[in-house]
């Protein structure tokens, strides 16, 4: 760097710092991105760790603080690091080819925003499948007020999904056979087992349903084969944090898995989920909550006993489970559950009269939450957009109706599975969805329709105009876009810079995707006004519509992505430009790239 | 020549339609179907059926390779070598054009492929393919992959070739077919890398093509008992 442009760069970085509030502090901060040997207990891989470690990194801010963060880059391609969830200058967000250049091989990249928000995040690379891969960390932000909550000690619990297989070869498979890792497909015997369960011919009526769309009911894990990881460690190596009885514990669930979602629990205890996604919400007692691939879940839960408690995160496809323990002393364990049976998607999920039933319209979620309309024929007229975009009409799918209603012998497992699911009701998923999630000892399951924020973040208003995203792909061809259109082929989603603008997502695909914007806070409606939850990553069910809202107030470039890592790298994914807003705001800070001695 | 102009002919829309190379990583690729050995009392052969690809969702370049090799007399009867440009025509179909060069014991083929590849409902795949030569040919392909168990697999198949005119070097009579039919029983070994399988294999000519076979000594059809690999890198 020129000492022209040195004193610039210093010059305009102060007359930053100088226009914050007085007394902020400084803190700096230094992350080496290495190849380390990841050993999850069921198998050992060379993999991607921040400071030679396997064990995720917790960075730890104040708010206020304006953070100096140097990323040296130890790796012999080029990384990033973007800081999931914060909001900063975009030029700050580390996404290659939009905030930057990416930090070369043997490059320190210095980092430097102020911190203006407090709770729990993440970090992790943009580049390639390096977090797949292993580059990801936790972000826990001390606010500068007191906290709306009591607790007496702290622990991250940072969930991955940590796979044998390099994400570069995960991506060929999959695109070679999209099938590659499902190995809960329906076999032959299941044909059997369902025949003798409905009947021949719902059997028949069910594999000819599915079949004709060329799609499969297991297709709820892309991904199998994992060992979910707790803070770094797997089911068997059981990260164990300490506590005394009687204390509250606050515990920071992050999801940086590449493709999982998990449903957790703590057997024995209740938690009460305080914060999503950083920022508080007024607190819901619930027996078991679903992450979503990037979101974070602040719970307390406050163990009385002198035993120990195991942390069981199950896969939302039941194919692996993570594992951790609270316990008063090291060594200790308590009884892991068993795997819950499989989830099976039904012609709900396969967006079945999507756009009427609108979950997320309001009105229809009060409604939706007791109407069982669905699970029968009186839908009206069914709608079903295929992948290439034409639509069936008035599909009858027998399947769910007979194989449900019939049959109330109960003795079956796999019956009464079905049985409770049609029962279960959550507004964020299709009514009759084989993924409504139900708590595994009958209690409270957390839904998005539970988050209020605590304190609104922006005065609530109308929003200035809606843009609709349809949530699209091709399983086949294992291709995920937006609106029909790849990252490739697409232009960029153009805001301005004060617009308050509400998205529209409909999923018209099978799978569930945790839709992620960079910069700007996702406010998901949840129809409570101005208590609607603000978040950074918004889950969308298959077959649902979902809303959420954006006060447009960072000027930039911004990538705007489902977080499933492979979804992402196959298409699903846009480039924001927020056009406008005042000069000297965020998008005039400059970047400050330097070149590390010797480097 | 006349070959020549079709081939031409096919490449063109392809090439215009591709427009610019966008910054999509590249797809790549071996899919062994069968690598196989045919036990037939007194007449066993190897027979090898792969797809090695590279290319884009948009466009990918294929080399399809079939061949059968007589053990006994250490000959290929058939060899057939297929340069394809596939592309996707839709949700579940791709188009291919290409050229196909056979090269087995005696004479020798050159063809112009264009053909349609995909996933017919109830997922059944299929490869129907026109060769056009001095002699054209209809070629249709059906595969289904029966779960047994996540693991096992039973796949049945069926290859239906028509010559569409007479070429008596080649022993085949004008919409005179050949039928091959398998089934195979595979085990996903290593991943979907490797999957051994066995199998049976009934190959059957029909009409003059089952004459001109007979004309030369060989049977009007055969029935093997296979053991090979499937492969997926
Ligand atoms: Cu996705």
């Amino acid at each position: 760097m020129t000492a022209t442009s040195l004193a610039r760069a210093c010059a305009l970085a102060a007359a930053f710092t100088l226009s914050l509030a007085s007394g902020a502090a400084a803190g700096e901060y230094n992350l080496t991105v290495d190849r380390v040997t990841l050993d999850t207990g069921d198998f050992t891989r060379s993999a991607i760790g921040y400071n030679g470690s396997t064990t995720p990194t917790v960075l730890r801010f104040k708010e206020g603080e304006e953070v100096t963060i140097n990323v040296t880059n130890n790796l012999d391609e080029d990384t990033s690091v973007h800081w999931h969830g914060l909001i900063l200058p975009y030029q700050q967000d580390g996404v290659p080819g939009m905030s930057f250049d990416g930090i070369k091989p043997g490059e320190t990249f210095t980092y430097r925003f102020p911190i203006v928000q407090s709770g729990t995040y993440w970090f992790h690379s943009h580049s390639g499948f390096q977090e797949p891969d292993g580059a990801y960390g936790a972000i826990v932000i001390e606010p500068e007020g007191r906290e709306p909550f009591r607790f007496d000690r702290e622990y991250v619990v940072q969930l991955a999904d940590a796979h044998p297989h390099s994400g570069h070869r995960i991506m060929r498979n999959l695109k070679l056979m999209p099938d590659y890792y499902n190995r809960q497909q329906r076999t032959l015997l299941d044909f059997l087992s369902d025949s003798r369960d409905r009947g021949l011919a719902a059997a028949l009526d069910d594999r000819g349903a599915w079949g004709d769309m060329r799609m499969m009911p297991t297709d709820v894990e892309d991904l199998q084969g994992f060992t979910p990881l707790i803070n770094g460690k797997g089911p068997r190596q059981n990260w164990t944090g300490l506590f005394e009885p009687g204390e509250r514990i606050r515990l920071r669930f992050i999801n940086s898995s590449a493709m999982t979602y998990f449903d957790i629990r703590i057997p024995g205890l209740e938690m009460t989920v305080v914060q999503a996604d950083g920022n508080n919400v007024q607190p819901v007692p619930v027996d078991e909550f679903r992450i979503a691939v990037a979101e974070t879940y602040d719970v307390i839960v406050r163990p009385t006993e002198d035993r120990a408690y195991t942390i069981f995160a199950e896969s939302m496809g039941r194919t692996a489970f993570a594992r951790g323990t609270l316990a008063p002393r090291e060594g200790m364990e308590a009884e892991v559950p068993d795997l819950r049976e499989p989830p099976l998607l039904t012609m709900a999920d396969m967006g079945m009269a999507h756009g009427d039933h609108g979950s997320m319209d309001h009105g229809a979620m009060a409604e939706g939450a007791m109407d069982h309309r669905s699970m029968g024929h009186g839908a009206g007229q069914p709608t079903h957009t295929m992948p290439d975009g034409s639509v069936m009409q008035g599909m009858n799918h027998g399947t769910m109706d007979h194989g449900t209603m019939n049959h109330s012998a109960m003795g079956h497992g796999s019956m009464s599975q079905d049985a409770m699911q049609m029962a279960a009701t959550d507004p964020f998923y299709a009514p009759g969805s084989g993924l409504t999630p139900q708590a595994a000892d009958g209690g409270k399951f957390l839904s998005y329709a539970d988050l209020k924020a605590q304190k609104p973040l922006y005065e609530h208003r109308d929003a200035t105009r809606e843009i609709e995203l349809r949530l699209t792909g091709n399983m086949e061809r294992y291709i995920w876009s937006i609106n029909g259109v790849k990252y490739a082929d697409a232009e960029p989603i153009r805001l301005q810079y004060g617009e308050r603008v509400r998205f529209k997502f409909v999923n018209e695909t099978m799978m569930t995707h945790p839709m992620h914007l960079h910069g700007m806070w996702s406010i998901l409606d949840v129809g409570q006004g101005k208590w609607n939850p603000v978040k950074h990553v918004v889950s969308v069910s298959p077959g649902t519509t979902v809303f959420m809202e954006t006060e447009v107030d960072a000027p930039g470039v911004w990538a705007f992505h489902c977080h499933l890592s492979y979804h992402m790298d196959a298409g699903m994914f846009r480039k924001v430009i927020v056009e406008g807003g005042p000069a000297g705001k965020s998008a005039d800070l400059p970047a400050t790239p330097r070149q590390s001695i010797g480097g | 020549m006349r070959r020549h102009i079709f081939i031409a002919a096919a490449l063109a829309p392809v090439l215009v339609w591709t427009g610019p190379a966008t910054a999509e990583p590249m797809i790549y690729g071996l899919q062994v179907e069968q690598a196989e050995r045919r036990f037939d009392d007194g007449s066993d052969l190897y027979a090898w059926d792969f797809d090695a690809l590279a290319g884009t969702d948009e466009l990918k370049l294929v080399w399809r390779s079939e061949a059968e090799y007589l053990t006994q007399s250490s000959r290929f009867e058939t060899l057939e070598n297929q340069l394809r440009l596939q592309m996707p025509i839709s949700t579940f179909f791709d188009a291919a054009v290409g050229v196909r060069l056979d090269t087995p014991a005696g004479e020798d083929r050159a063809y112009g492929v264009i053909g349609v590849k995909g996933l017919a409902p109830q997922w059944f795949e299929l490869d129907a393919d026109l060769y056009v030569g001095e002699t054209s040919f209809l070629r249709v392909e059906a595969e289904y992959e029966g779960l047994i168990t996540n693991r096992i697999i039973l796949t049945p198949s069926l290859e239906l070739d028509t010559p569409l005119g007479d070429d008596e070097a080649l022993g085949v009579g004008a919409f005179a077919p050949t039928l091959e039919v398998g089934a195979r029983l595979s085990y996903d070994l290593l991943d979907r890398a490797v999957a051994p399988y066995i199998g049976v294999h009934y190959e059957r000519r029909f009409g003059e093509t089952a004459d001109l076979a007979r004309a030369e000594g060989e049977q009007r059809d055969n029935l093997y008992f296979v053991v090979g690999t499937k492969m997926l890198f």
